[in-house]
């Protein structure tokens, strides 16, 4: 356990600021990302959430500090980030619509590759482009155009992309928006399986879905982290309560 | 797993095994080129010789050679999104290369191109000097387009110039070379361009056998890049570069750079836009400004869409179909061809997006074979939702 403990990798983020000229959508965040848990982030509509992501994904600029793996992610471009071990998905679920399943996820395993061996078709299935399918489960479907799968199978491409890609950081934004229990079911058990040797950040509203399946809540309101803790100390923290889950139902179940 | 094989063997239950059927489909799909890029050899490089006179002949000489154009705005364009106006640019790159080597065979050893003594003082300048060199020309008819193109796509495509910016700015580069080569009658002929060619590589231009052997190479040309292109849209580069013109974001974050990727298609269209106007020019006995302005690169564009943008053959046989009714309908109606170019090209814009290649699997989904699965889609969504639990 303690060797394991050594191993762990974390991403800590310290007094992230983006500023909007003037408007400052996350404003001095201090935050970290412990491996194997699943990190949810909350917080009402303009938090703050997905600008956390874009700027430590390097899609807008952000001021502070972003340590993973010795690198300050926000020194960094987008692709640079990838290759460092950091993957994300989109609200809107973003696969390649012509090509199959099995090419989708097959680019997504071009950054372990050499470029010269990308002017040469697909031999086999790499393996771990295989082991993927078996994991999102998408493994009958992969010669599907990935336009033709449901909504769920979409986002469990997407997450089935950033396991090819290797991502020891996954954020993921909204996944189970609009999908059915069941898929919700699904993919809260997928993100279990997988968890155990990355740290997988969750942007989600779904509040059954992060009650279910959170080991660590964040909330956000206007930019700042308001509270921290598990799903209980999240839940019976009164100012998140104001902002966000404050429903005269919460307060019953608790009080 | 389990369940898709019940599926599959419900639906296809009169039918053959249904994953050796697939993989046959796949095959197909696969080798299908193949046989096409056969056929089109058989065409251009059998057929076509023996059963042309030698005027058509060097026009479909002609054709080859804008085809080649053509065939690399279907890579950048149909595969990569990248809307390329101004590839008369390259084309004329090499157009120039060629035709400067030729004008100085003409003139002979250490003689000046007649029109420098017609325009100019008679002497000639520097950089004309290399092109004397046979292999320095064949050299210089790749090295100049991939230089010119990579330091063009670098400065634009790093900075994310996409979509209709830059069609405009690609489309003003050709607008820039064809009014630079007018202003310099001096030093590349102004408007007339360059012509009066008596030999290319010490073979008389004038020989039958000589203009044959000049189409032959212009189709082996088409042929060879149709093997080329094959070879690189099914490898995993050719799926990137679709990934990258549907979903450039996406790729960003997958650790690609994506102008990267681009870079790399706009560089081998131009490469073969080059060798189309390298060989063209023997075949033409002239290029001018007016082959290479906006207008001209446009016209490229132009077979580039009728054929199918995105599909292996259609820039190809677009580009040889628009030169042919170029031709023979400029025969009959000379004042009013173009008129019906261009209610073609709007004809095929609405109705066939894709182009006249997309015809054959809008046919095919009309009436479906056997070899298609319609049913199977719906139930393979229920297996996964399963497989995933």
């Amino acid at each position: 356990m303690t060797i394991s403990f050594l191993e762990e990798d974390y991403l800590e983020v310290t007094g992230l600021t983006v500023d909007f000229s003037g408007f400052k959508a996350v404003d001095g965040v201090d935050l970290t990302f412990l491996q194997g848990s699943l990190h949810f982030l909350i917080g009402p509509n303009g938090a703050g959430k997905t600008t956390l992501v874009d700027a430590l994904t390097g899609l807008v600029q952000g001021t502070g500090t972003a340590m993973f793996r010795n690198k300050d992610l926000l020194t960094m471009k987008s692709h640079q980030i990838v290759r460092h071990g950091v993957g994300r998905t989109f609200q809107t679920a973003s696969v390649f619509e012509e090509l199959s399943v099995l090419q989708n996820l097959d680019i997504a395993a071009g950054l372990h590759r050499r470029t010269r061996s990308s002017l040469l078709p697909r031999g086999k299935v790499p393996e771990r482009v295989a082991e993927a399918l078996e994991t999102i489960g998408l493994a009958p479907l992969a010669h599907r155009p990935a336009g033709v799968l449901a909504h769920g199978q979409k986002q469990w491409l997407e997450v089935g992309m950033l396991l090819v890609q290797d991502a020891k950081v996954m954020f993921l934004d909204e996944t189970v928006a609009g999908m059915s229990t069941e898929e919700r079911d699904n993919t809260g058990e997928l993100l279990k399986r997988i968890v155990a040797d990355r740290t997988i950040v969750i942007i989600e509203h779904d509040m059954d879905f992060m009650r279910r399946y959170a080991d660590h809540v964040t909330v956000m309101h206007t930019g700042k982290v308001l509270a921290q803790g598990t799903v209980a100390e999240v839940q019976a923290d009164p100012r998140v309560q104001e902002v966000y889950l404050g429903t005269a139902q919460e307060a019953e179940h608790h009080g | 797993m389990t369940t898709t094989t019940a599926d599959d063997t419900a639906a296809g239950a009169t039918a053959v095994d249904p994953s050796s059927r697939r993989s046959i489909g796949r095959w197909v799909s696969a080798y299908g080129p193949v046989f096409g890029i056969a056929l089109m050899a058989l065409v251009l490089l059998v057929w076509a010789p023996g059963a042309l006179s030698d005027f058509r002949l060097g026009n479909l000489g002609r054709y080859c050679a804008l085809a080649l154009a053509s065939m690399g705005i279907g890579l950048a364009w149909g595969r990569g999104g990248m809307l390329v106006m101004g590839q008369g640019v390259f084309f004329g790159l090499g157009a120039y290369a060629m035709a400067m080597h030729m004008k100085l065979e003409a003139a002979g050893p250490d003689g000046v191109p007649d029109f420098m003594i017609l325009y100019g003082d008679g002497t000639m300048p520097g950089w004309w000097e290399p092109f004397r060199s046979g292999p320095f020309t064949l050299f210089a008819i790749v090295a100049l387009p991939a230089f010119v193109s990579f330091v063009l796509g670098y400065a634009i495509l790093k900075r994310r110039v996409k979509g209709a910016y830059f069609a405009i700015l690609t489309q003003a580069m050709a607008v820039a070379f064809a009014t630079l080569l007018i202003a310099t009658i001096k030093q590349t002929g102004g408007f007339n361009g360059l012509n009066t060619f008596s030999t290319v590589f010490g073979h008389n231009l004038y020989d039958p056998e000589v203009k044959k052997n000049l189409y032959m190479i212009s189709a082996g040309l088409v042929i060879f890049f149709l093997v080329v292109l094959w070879a690189l849209y099914r490898s995993r580069y050719g799926e990137l570069l679709v990934a990258t013109r549907d979903a450039e974001e996406r790729v960003r974050f997958l650790g690609y750079d994506p102008a990267n990727v681009k870079l790399f298609a706009f560089v081998v269209a131009a490469i073969m836009a080059s060798i189309g106007g390298a060989i063209f020019v023997p075949i033409a006995g002239i290029v001018s400004p007016t082959n290479v302005d906006a207008s001209a690169s446009i016209m490229l564009l132009a077979g580039v869409a009728l054929g199918g943008r995105a599909s292996l053959f259609g820039p190809a046989i677009g580009a040889i179909a628009v030169g042919y009714g170029r031709s023979t309908l400029s025969e009959r109606f000379p004042n009013q061809w173009t008129y019906f170019l261009g209610a073609l090209f709007i004809l095929v814009v609405l109705f066939l997006p894709g182009g006249v290649a997309s015809l054959w699997p809008k046919l095919r989904s009309l009436f479906p074979s056997s070899n298609d699965q319609p049913a199977a889609a719906a139930p393979a969504v229920d297996t996964a939702g399963a497989e995933a639990s």
